[in-house]
Protein backbone atom coordinates (compact mmCIF):
# COMPACT_ATOMS: atom_id res chain seq x y z
CA UNK A 1 0.00 0.00 0.00
CA UNK A 2 1.55 3.21 -0.75
CA UNK A 3 0.53 6.08 1.42
CA UNK A 4 4.20 8.25 1.03
CA UNK A 5 3.41 11.51 -0.06
CA UNK A 6 4.54 12.42 -3.79
CA UNK A 7 5.14 15.60 -5.84
CA UNK A 8 1.52 15.96 -7.39
CA UNK A 9 0.95 15.47 -11.01
CA UNK A 10 -0.61 19.06 -12.77
CA UNK A 11 -4.16 17.59 -13.69
CA UNK A 12 -5.73 17.41 -15.75
CA UNK A 13 -4.24 15.74 -18.22
CA UNK A 14 -7.02 16.10 -21.57
CA UNK A 15 -7.17 18.71 -23.73
CA UNK A 16 -9.94 20.84 -24.39
CA UNK A 17 -10.11 20.54 -28.49
CA UNK A 18 -10.94 17.30 -29.19
CA UNK A 19 -12.19 14.15 -27.11
CA UNK A 20 -8.94 12.17 -26.77
CA UNK A 21 -8.49 10.68 -23.56
CA UNK A 22 -4.73 11.38 -22.13
CA UNK A 23 -2.71 8.37 -22.31
CA UNK A 24 -1.56 9.51 -19.19
CA UNK A 25 -4.74 7.79 -17.61
CA UNK A 26 -3.54 4.58 -19.50
CA UNK A 27 -0.31 4.79 -17.73
CA UNK A 28 -2.59 5.36 -14.06
CA UNK A 29 -4.43 2.72 -14.34
CA UNK A 30 -1.33 0.44 -14.23
CA UNK A 31 0.48 2.37 -11.71
CA UNK A 32 -0.30 0.79 -8.41
CA UNK A 33 -2.76 2.80 -6.25
CA UNK A 34 -4.21 6.32 -6.48
CA UNK A 35 -2.12 9.16 -7.97
CA UNK A 36 -1.73 12.63 -5.98
CA UNK A 37 -2.62 15.21 -8.42
CA UNK A 38 -2.95 19.22 -8.01
CA UNK A 39 -5.27 21.13 -10.26
CA UNK A 40 -4.80 24.79 -10.39
CA UNK A 41 -6.87 26.10 -7.36
CA UNK A 42 -7.84 24.01 -4.64
CA UNK A 43 -5.80 21.25 -2.23
CA UNK A 44 -4.06 18.82 -3.85
CA UNK A 45 -6.10 15.13 -4.28
CA UNK A 46 -6.19 11.23 -5.14
CA UNK A 47 -7.51 10.48 -8.92
CA UNK A 48 -9.03 7.23 -9.14
CA UNK A 49 -8.83 5.87 -12.84
CA UNK A 50 -9.54 2.64 -12.51
CA UNK A 51 -13.61 0.89 -12.88
CA UNK A 52 -13.60 -0.09 -9.58
CA UNK A 53 -11.53 2.23 -7.52
CA UNK A 54 -14.32 5.00 -9.51
CA UNK A 55 -17.50 2.21 -8.38
CA UNK A 56 -16.08 2.35 -5.21
CA UNK A 57 -15.84 6.51 -3.97
CA UNK A 58 -19.16 7.33 -6.51
CA UNK A 59 -21.32 4.49 -4.46
CA UNK A 60 -20.11 4.41 -0.53
CA UNK A 61 -21.34 6.95 1.47
CA UNK A 62 -18.37 7.44 3.61
CA UNK A 63 -17.19 9.42 0.74
CA UNK A 64 -18.90 12.91 1.17
CA UNK A 65 -19.73 15.88 -1.46
CA UNK A 66 -21.14 18.18 1.54
CA UNK A 67 -17.36 18.04 3.03
CA UNK A 68 -16.30 20.53 -0.10
CA UNK A 69 -18.65 23.37 0.73
CA UNK A 70 -16.22 23.32 3.76
CA UNK A 71 -12.86 22.62 1.78
CA UNK A 72 -10.41 24.38 -0.72
CA UNK A 73 -11.91 22.09 -2.99
CA UNK A 74 -9.52 21.09 -6.09
CA UNK A 75 -11.16 23.13 -9.39
CA UNK A 76 -9.42 24.36 -12.79
CA UNK A 77 -11.04 27.98 -11.57
CA UNK A 78 -10.74 30.54 -9.42
CA UNK A 79 -15.13 30.48 -8.78
CA UNK A 80 -16.50 28.01 -6.72
CA UNK A 81 -18.68 25.33 -9.00
CA UNK A 82 -19.68 23.79 -6.06
CA UNK A 83 -23.28 24.75 -4.07
CA UNK A 84 -26.85 22.73 -4.55
CA UNK A 85 -27.96 19.06 -4.91
CA UNK A 86 -24.63 18.06 -5.71
CA UNK A 87 -22.47 19.25 -3.08
CA UNK A 88 -24.87 17.66 -0.74
CA UNK A 89 -25.04 14.33 1.38
CA UNK A 90 -27.88 12.10 2.29
CA UNK A 91 -30.74 12.26 4.09
CA UNK A 92 -30.64 15.90 2.38
CA UNK A 93 -29.69 14.88 -0.75
CA UNK A 94 -32.33 12.48 -0.68
CA UNK A 95 -34.85 15.12 0.49
CA UNK A 96 -34.31 17.00 -2.77
CA UNK A 97 -33.87 14.01 -4.91
CA UNK A 98 -37.31 12.61 -3.87
CA UNK A 99 -38.76 15.87 -4.93
CA UNK A 100 -37.71 15.40 -8.58
CA UNK A 101 -37.04 11.66 -8.91
CA UNK A 102 -40.16 10.52 -10.26
CA UNK A 103 -40.43 13.21 -13.13
CA UNK A 104 -37.42 11.68 -14.63
CA UNK A 105 -38.01 7.86 -14.51
CA UNK A 106 -37.74 5.41 -17.19
CA UNK A 107 -41.50 5.73 -17.46
CA UNK A 108 -42.45 8.58 -17.07
CA UNK A 109 -39.61 9.65 -19.68
CA UNK A 110 -40.96 7.40 -22.35
CA UNK A 111 -44.01 9.27 -22.71
CA UNK A 112 -41.79 11.92 -23.87
CA UNK A 113 -40.58 9.76 -26.96
CA UNK A 114 -43.24 10.88 -29.68
CA UNK A 115 -42.80 14.62 -29.13
CA UNK A 116 -38.73 14.22 -29.50
CA UNK A 117 -39.31 12.20 -32.71
CA UNK A 118 -41.75 15.07 -34.20
CA UNK A 119 -39.16 17.36 -32.86
CA UNK A 120 -36.11 16.01 -34.48
CA UNK A 121 -38.11 15.42 -37.61
CA UNK A 122 -38.86 19.34 -37.88
CA UNK A 123 -35.58 20.37 -36.96
CA UNK A 124 -34.08 18.02 -40.20
CA UNK A 125 -36.97 19.51 -42.33
CA UNK A 126 -35.77 22.97 -41.49
CA UNK A 127 -31.75 22.24 -41.95
CA UNK A 128 -32.74 20.34 -44.93
CA UNK A 129 -33.93 23.67 -46.23
CA UNK A 130 -32.05 26.05 -44.91
CA UNK A 131 -29.04 23.77 -47.31
CA UNK A 132 -25.36 22.80 -46.62
CA UNK A 133 -22.99 23.84 -44.77
CA UNK A 134 -25.25 23.86 -41.41
CA UNK A 135 -24.27 24.72 -38.15
CA UNK A 136 -25.41 20.70 -35.94
CA UNK A 137 -25.19 22.45 -32.97
CA UNK A 138 -26.93 25.57 -32.98
CA UNK A 139 -29.46 24.15 -35.46
CA UNK A 140 -30.06 20.45 -33.93
CA UNK A 141 -27.97 19.40 -31.36
CA UNK A 142 -28.66 22.23 -28.86
CA UNK A 143 -32.90 22.99 -29.52
CA UNK A 144 -34.30 19.34 -29.25
CA UNK A 145 -32.47 19.33 -25.48
CA UNK A 146 -33.55 23.13 -24.61
CA UNK A 147 -37.08 22.24 -26.16
CA UNK A 148 -37.80 19.52 -23.87
CA UNK A 149 -36.48 20.77 -20.72
CA UNK A 150 -38.18 24.06 -20.53
CA UNK A 151 -41.37 22.39 -21.50
CA UNK A 152 -40.76 19.68 -18.53
CA UNK A 153 -39.99 22.20 -16.12
CA UNK A 154 -41.89 25.33 -17.41
CA UNK A 155 -39.21 27.73 -18.84
CA UNK A 156 -39.86 29.44 -21.53
CA UNK A 157 -38.15 28.33 -24.80
CA UNK A 158 -37.46 31.59 -26.38
CA UNK A 159 -35.62 32.61 -23.36
CA UNK A 160 -32.88 30.34 -24.41
CA UNK A 161 -30.34 33.03 -25.76
CA UNK A 162 -30.62 34.49 -22.22
CA UNK A 163 -30.18 31.10 -20.09
CA UNK A 164 -27.53 30.02 -22.89
CA UNK A 165 -25.24 32.84 -21.77
CA UNK A 166 -25.40 31.89 -17.80
CA UNK A 167 -25.26 28.21 -18.00
CA UNK A 168 -22.01 28.84 -20.21
CA UNK A 169 -20.98 30.66 -17.51
CA UNK A 170 -22.23 28.17 -14.75
CA UNK A 171 -20.07 25.51 -16.70
CA UNK A 172 -16.90 27.23 -17.61
CA UNK A 173 -13.99 26.11 -15.62
CA UNK A 174 -11.44 28.55 -15.60
CA UNK A 175 -12.45 31.72 -18.04
CA UNK A 176 -14.12 33.91 -15.15
CA UNK A 177 -12.79 35.41 -12.42
CA UNK A 178 -14.32 34.41 -8.36
CA UNK A 179 -16.50 37.33 -8.44
CA UNK A 180 -17.46 37.19 -12.49
CA UNK A 181 -18.70 33.57 -11.66
CA UNK A 182 -20.80 34.96 -8.79
CA UNK A 183 -22.46 37.59 -10.70
CA UNK A 184 -23.29 35.27 -13.28
CA UNK A 185 -25.02 32.55 -10.90
CA UNK A 186 -27.01 35.54 -9.15
CA UNK A 187 -28.30 36.51 -12.28
CA UNK A 188 -29.32 33.04 -13.19
CA UNK A 189 -31.11 32.72 -9.44
CA UNK A 190 -32.75 36.33 -10.21
CA UNK A 191 -34.08 34.91 -13.88
CA UNK A 192 -35.56 31.47 -11.89
CA UNK A 193 -37.11 33.22 -8.88
CA UNK A 194 -39.41 35.38 -11.55
CA UNK A 195 -40.13 32.44 -12.86
CA UNK A 196 -41.06 30.62 -9.68
CA UNK A 197 -43.09 33.34 -8.97
CA UNK A 198 -44.89 33.74 -11.70
CA UNK A 199 -45.68 29.91 -11.49
CA UNK A 200 -47.11 30.40 -8.06
CA UNK A 201 -49.44 33.38 -9.05
CA UNK A 202 -50.54 30.84 -12.24
CA UNK A 203 -49.71 26.96 -11.57
CA UNK A 204 -49.09 24.72 -14.53
CA UNK A 205 -48.52 21.21 -15.36
CA UNK A 206 -44.52 21.15 -14.83
CA UNK A 207 -41.95 20.57 -12.61
CA UNK A 208 -41.71 24.17 -11.42
CA UNK A 209 -44.84 23.86 -10.49
CA UNK A 210 -44.67 20.54 -8.27
CA UNK A 211 -41.62 21.76 -6.57
CA UNK A 212 -43.61 25.39 -5.35
CA UNK A 213 -46.16 22.77 -3.52
CA UNK A 214 -43.95 20.56 -1.97
CA UNK A 215 -42.45 24.09 -0.45
CA UNK A 216 -45.42 25.94 0.05
CA UNK A 217 -47.58 22.49 0.82
CA UNK A 218 -45.34 20.68 2.46
CA UNK A 219 -41.83 23.13 3.20
CA UNK A 220 -39.83 20.29 1.73
CA UNK A 221 -37.50 22.73 0.81
CA UNK A 222 -36.26 26.34 1.08
CA UNK A 223 -37.04 28.72 -1.28
CA UNK A 224 -33.00 29.29 -2.27
CA UNK A 225 -33.30 25.03 -2.32
CA UNK A 226 -36.26 24.96 -5.04
CA UNK A 227 -34.60 28.18 -7.05
CA UNK A 228 -30.81 26.11 -7.30
CA UNK A 229 -32.96 22.92 -8.54
CA UNK A 230 -34.60 24.35 -11.23
CA UNK A 231 -31.48 25.95 -11.88
CA UNK A 232 -29.71 22.74 -11.70
CA UNK A 233 -32.36 20.92 -13.88
CA UNK A 234 -32.17 23.32 -16.35
CA UNK A 235 -28.32 23.73 -16.55
CA UNK A 236 -27.71 20.00 -16.62
CA UNK A 237 -30.81 19.13 -18.58
CA UNK A 238 -29.11 20.77 -21.68
CA UNK A 239 -25.79 21.17 -21.69
CA UNK A 240 -24.57 17.89 -21.47
CA UNK A 241 -26.97 16.17 -24.13
CA UNK A 242 -26.46 19.04 -26.51
CA UNK A 243 -22.77 18.50 -26.27
CA UNK A 244 -23.13 14.66 -26.60
CA UNK A 245 -25.06 14.59 -29.94
CA UNK A 246 -22.06 16.24 -31.90
CA UNK A 247 -19.38 14.39 -29.66
CA UNK A 248 -21.44 11.33 -30.46
CA UNK A 249 -21.16 12.29 -34.21
CA UNK A 250 -17.84 12.93 -34.61
CA UNK A 251 -17.21 9.95 -33.27
CA UNK A 252 -19.26 7.99 -35.19
CA UNK A 253 -17.61 10.26 -38.73
CA UNK A 254 -14.61 9.27 -37.50
CA UNK A 255 -15.30 5.13 -37.35
CA UNK A 256 -17.17 5.05 -40.72
CA UNK A 257 -17.25 1.38 -40.36
CA UNK A 258 -19.12 1.14 -36.70
CA UNK A 259 -21.35 4.17 -38.68
CA UNK A 260 -22.50 2.06 -41.88
CA UNK A 261 -23.38 -0.69 -39.46
CA UNK A 262 -25.48 1.14 -37.07
CA UNK A 263 -27.37 2.59 -40.48
CA UNK A 264 -27.66 -0.91 -41.50
CA UNK A 265 -28.96 -2.54 -38.19
CA UNK A 266 -30.98 0.35 -36.32
CA UNK A 267 -31.84 -2.39 -33.90
CA UNK A 268 -28.39 -1.82 -32.62
CA UNK A 269 -29.07 1.79 -31.83
CA UNK A 270 -30.36 1.72 -28.37
CA UNK A 271 -26.99 -0.37 -27.20
CA UNK A 272 -24.83 2.15 -29.30
CA UNK A 273 -25.64 5.03 -27.79
CA UNK A 274 -24.30 2.90 -23.99
CA UNK A 275 -21.83 2.10 -25.80
CA UNK A 276 -20.75 6.34 -27.22
CA UNK A 277 -21.48 6.85 -23.36
CA UNK A 278 -18.91 4.76 -22.49
CA UNK A 279 -16.49 5.46 -25.10
CA UNK A 280 -16.56 9.37 -25.44
CA UNK A 281 -14.59 10.73 -22.40
CA UNK A 282 -17.31 14.15 -22.02
CA UNK A 283 -15.24 15.67 -19.35
CA UNK A 284 -12.02 17.81 -19.61
CA UNK A 285 -11.61 17.10 -16.25
CA UNK A 286 -12.76 14.73 -13.33
CA UNK A 287 -14.51 17.23 -11.09
CA UNK A 288 -16.78 17.72 -7.81
CA UNK A 289 -13.77 15.55 -5.40
CA UNK A 290 -15.59 13.29 -3.17
CA UNK A 291 -14.16 13.67 0.55
CA UNK A 292 -13.32 11.17 2.86
CA UNK A 293 -14.76 10.57 6.20
CA UNK A 294 -12.55 7.74 7.20
CA UNK A 295 -9.33 6.04 6.72
CA UNK A 296 -10.31 4.31 3.44
CA UNK A 297 -8.44 1.48 1.44
CA UNK A 298 -9.00 2.88 -2.55
CA UNK A 299 -7.37 0.54 -4.95
CA UNK A 300 -4.14 0.37 -2.91
CA UNK A 301 -4.28 3.24 -1.50
CA UNK A 302 -4.85 4.39 2.20
CA UNK A 303 -7.13 7.55 1.49
CA UNK A 304 -7.45 9.13 5.04
CA UNK A 305 -10.07 10.72 7.07
CA UNK A 306 -10.21 14.50 5.08
CA UNK A 307 -8.61 14.12 2.18
CA UNK A 308 -10.20 14.53 -1.47
CA UNK A 309 -10.60 11.88 -4.17
CA UNK A 310 -10.86 13.01 -7.77
CA UNK A 311 -12.78 10.63 -9.66
CA UNK A 312 -12.36 10.35 -13.57
CA UNK A 313 -15.18 7.97 -14.81
CA UNK A 314 -13.73 8.72 -18.67
CA UNK A 315 -10.65 6.37 -17.81
CA UNK A 316 -12.80 3.80 -15.68
CA UNK A 317 -14.98 3.58 -18.99
CA UNK A 318 -11.89 2.21 -21.12
CA UNK A 319 -10.55 0.00 -17.92
CA UNK A 320 -9.28 -3.10 -19.50
CA UNK A 321 -10.05 -4.93 -16.62
CA UNK A 322 -13.83 -4.50 -17.19
CA UNK A 323 -14.14 -3.93 -20.75
CA UNK A 324 -12.28 -5.91 -23.59
CA UNK A 325 -11.00 -3.64 -25.98
CA UNK A 326 -11.64 -0.53 -24.17
CA UNK A 327 -10.56 1.51 -26.46
CA UNK A 328 -12.35 0.18 -29.61
CA UNK A 329 -15.67 1.82 -30.40
CA UNK A 330 -17.84 -1.20 -30.98
CA UNK A 331 -21.57 -0.25 -31.53
CA UNK A 332 -22.40 -3.96 -30.86
CA UNK A 333 -20.76 -4.56 -27.72
CA UNK A 334 -23.18 -6.23 -25.20
CA UNK A 335 -24.49 -3.98 -22.03
CA UNK A 336 -22.11 -2.61 -19.93
CA UNK A 337 -22.63 -0.81 -16.86
CA UNK A 338 -20.66 1.97 -18.24
CA UNK A 339 -20.04 5.09 -15.57
CA UNK A 340 -21.04 7.64 -17.97
CA UNK A 341 -24.08 9.11 -15.64
CA UNK A 342 -21.97 8.56 -12.99
CA UNK A 343 -22.95 6.35 -10.33
CA UNK A 344 -24.65 6.18 -6.20
CA UNK A 345 -26.46 8.43 -5.02
CA UNK A 346 -25.54 11.78 -7.60
CA UNK A 347 -26.27 9.11 -10.64
CA UNK A 348 -27.50 11.79 -13.25
CA UNK A 349 -31.00 12.31 -12.34
CA UNK A 350 -31.71 12.98 -16.55
CA UNK A 351 -29.94 9.35 -17.32
CA UNK A 352 -33.37 8.15 -18.93
CA UNK A 353 -34.24 11.31 -20.41
CA UNK A 354 -30.48 11.86 -21.72
CA UNK A 355 -30.50 8.40 -23.22
CA UNK A 356 -34.09 8.76 -25.14
CA UNK A 357 -32.62 12.60 -26.33
CA UNK A 358 -29.54 10.66 -27.90
CA UNK A 359 -31.51 7.92 -29.53
CA UNK A 360 -34.31 10.21 -31.14
CA UNK A 361 -31.79 12.81 -32.20
CA UNK A 362 -28.66 10.09 -33.50
CA UNK A 363 -31.51 7.88 -34.79
CA UNK A 364 -33.15 10.93 -37.03
CA UNK A 365 -29.75 11.89 -38.15
CA UNK A 366 -28.08 8.88 -38.99
CA UNK A 367 -31.93 7.96 -41.01
CA UNK A 368 -31.93 10.96 -42.74
CA UNK A 369 -28.15 12.03 -44.24
CA UNK A 370 -26.46 8.87 -45.06
CA UNK A 371 -23.66 11.31 -46.70
CA UNK A 372 -23.58 12.88 -43.64
CA UNK A 373 -20.01 14.90 -43.36
CA UNK A 374 -18.38 17.82 -41.85
CA UNK A 375 -18.38 20.49 -44.33
CA UNK A 376 -16.47 23.41 -42.40
CA UNK A 377 -13.90 23.84 -39.14
CA UNK A 378 -15.35 22.52 -36.06
CA UNK A 379 -14.68 24.85 -33.63
CA UNK A 380 -14.24 23.75 -29.85
CA UNK A 381 -15.59 24.76 -26.35
CA UNK A 382 -12.83 26.04 -24.49
CA UNK A 383 -12.26 25.87 -20.95
CA UNK A 384 -15.76 24.29 -20.19
CA UNK A 385 -16.06 21.41 -17.71
CA UNK A 386 -17.82 19.27 -20.84
CA UNK A 387 -16.01 18.96 -23.96
CA UNK A 388 -17.21 19.15 -27.33
CA UNK A 389 -17.91 21.06 -30.84
CA UNK A 390 -18.94 24.57 -30.14
CA UNK A 391 -19.68 25.16 -33.88
CA UNK A 392 -19.98 22.30 -36.30
CA UNK A 393 -21.05 22.74 -39.51
CA UNK A 394 -22.31 20.03 -41.25
CA UNK A 395 -23.35 18.91 -45.39
CA UNK A 396 -25.06 15.87 -46.61
CA UNK B 1 -44.62 -4.45 11.05
CA UNK B 2 -42.39 -4.81 8.00
CA UNK B 3 -42.70 -4.04 4.62
CA UNK B 4 -41.40 -6.07 2.02
CA UNK B 5 -38.89 -4.95 -0.66
CA UNK B 6 -38.89 -6.12 -4.20
CA UNK B 7 -35.82 -5.43 -6.81
CA UNK B 8 -36.84 -6.16 -10.55
CA UNK B 9 -33.65 -7.49 -12.06
CA UNK B 10 -34.72 -7.25 -15.65
CA UNK B 11 -35.04 -3.63 -14.92
CA UNK B 12 -32.62 -2.67 -12.36
CA UNK B 13 -29.55 -0.90 -13.76
CA UNK B 14 -27.05 -0.78 -11.26
CA UNK B 15 -27.34 3.25 -10.64
CA UNK B 16 -26.38 2.60 -7.14
CA UNK B 17 -29.01 4.42 -5.92
CA UNK B 18 -30.68 2.69 -3.32
CA UNK B 19 -27.68 0.91 -2.03
CA UNK B 20 -26.06 4.93 -1.61
CA UNK B 21 -29.52 6.34 0.24
CA UNK B 22 -29.93 3.13 2.15
CA UNK B 23 -26.50 0.93 2.31
CA UNK B 24 -27.81 -0.61 5.62
CA UNK B 25 -31.23 -2.10 3.49
CA UNK B 26 -29.48 -2.37 -0.57
CA UNK B 27 -26.49 -3.67 -1.79
CA UNK B 28 -25.33 -3.25 -5.20
CA UNK B 29 -23.81 -6.78 -7.09
CA UNK B 30 -21.78 -6.49 -9.55
CA UNK B 31 -24.94 -5.93 -12.32
CA UNK B 32 -27.37 -5.80 -10.08
CA UNK B 33 -29.37 -4.74 -6.77
CA UNK B 34 -30.78 -6.45 -3.91
CA UNK B 35 -32.25 -5.81 -0.61
CA UNK B 36 -30.40 -7.38 2.28
CA UNK B 37 -33.20 -8.58 3.72
CA UNK B 38 -36.84 -8.84 1.79
CA UNK B 39 -38.22 -7.66 5.11
CA UNK B 40 -37.77 -3.54 5.17
CA UNK B 41 -38.79 -1.27 7.97
CA UNK B 42 -41.74 0.52 7.78
CA UNK B 43 -39.79 3.65 7.11
CA UNK B 44 -39.70 7.31 5.27
CA UNK B 45 -36.67 6.54 3.83
CA UNK B 46 -38.03 3.13 2.25
CA UNK B 47 -40.12 4.78 0.37
CA UNK B 48 -37.59 7.43 -0.77
CA UNK B 49 -35.22 4.77 -1.93
CA UNK B 50 -38.84 3.44 -4.12
CA UNK B 51 -39.42 6.59 -5.52
CA UNK B 52 -35.32 7.39 -6.40
CA UNK B 53 -34.89 4.48 -8.69
CA UNK B 54 -34.33 5.86 -11.65
CA UNK B 55 -35.58 2.41 -13.45
CA UNK B 56 -38.65 1.97 -10.95
CA UNK B 57 -37.15 -1.64 -10.24
CA UNK B 58 -38.03 -1.01 -6.40
CA UNK B 59 -41.65 -2.16 -5.25
CA UNK B 60 -42.34 -2.00 -1.59
CA UNK B 61 -45.73 -3.62 -0.55
CA UNK B 62 -47.25 -3.61 3.05
CA UNK B 63 -48.45 -6.47 5.33
CA UNK B 64 -51.34 -6.88 3.00
CA UNK B 65 -49.88 -6.94 -0.33
CA UNK B 66 -50.58 -3.41 -1.00
CA UNK B 67 -48.03 -1.59 -3.03
CA UNK B 68 -47.07 1.40 -0.99
CA UNK B 69 -43.55 2.20 -3.21
CA UNK B 70 -43.13 3.59 -5.39
CA UNK B 71 -45.65 6.74 -4.29
CA UNK B 72 -47.92 7.61 -7.12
Amino acid sequence: MTTAETTPLAYPFNHHDGLELSKAYEDARHHPGLLRVRMQYGEPAWLATRYADARLVLGDLRFSRAEALNRDTPRQGEGRTDGGILSMDPPDHTRLRTLVAKAFTVHQVEKLRPYVRELTHQLLDELEAAGPPADLVDRYALPIPVAVICRLLGVPEEDRPKFRVWSDAALSTSSLSAAEWERNREELRAYMARLVQEHREAPRDDIMTSLIDARDGGDRLSELELVDLCVAILVAGHETTATQIPNFVMVLLDHPGELRRLREEPELLKGAIEELMRFVPLGASASQARYATEDIEVGGTLVRAGEPVLVAVGSANRDALRFDEPGRLNVARPATKHLGFGHGVHHCLGASLARLELQEALGALVDRFPNLRLAGDVVWKDQMLVRGPRVMPVGW
Amino acid sequence: MTWKAEVDGDRCMASGMCAGIAPDLFVLDDERARPLSEEVPEEERVLDVADSCPALAITIVDGGATVVGPRP
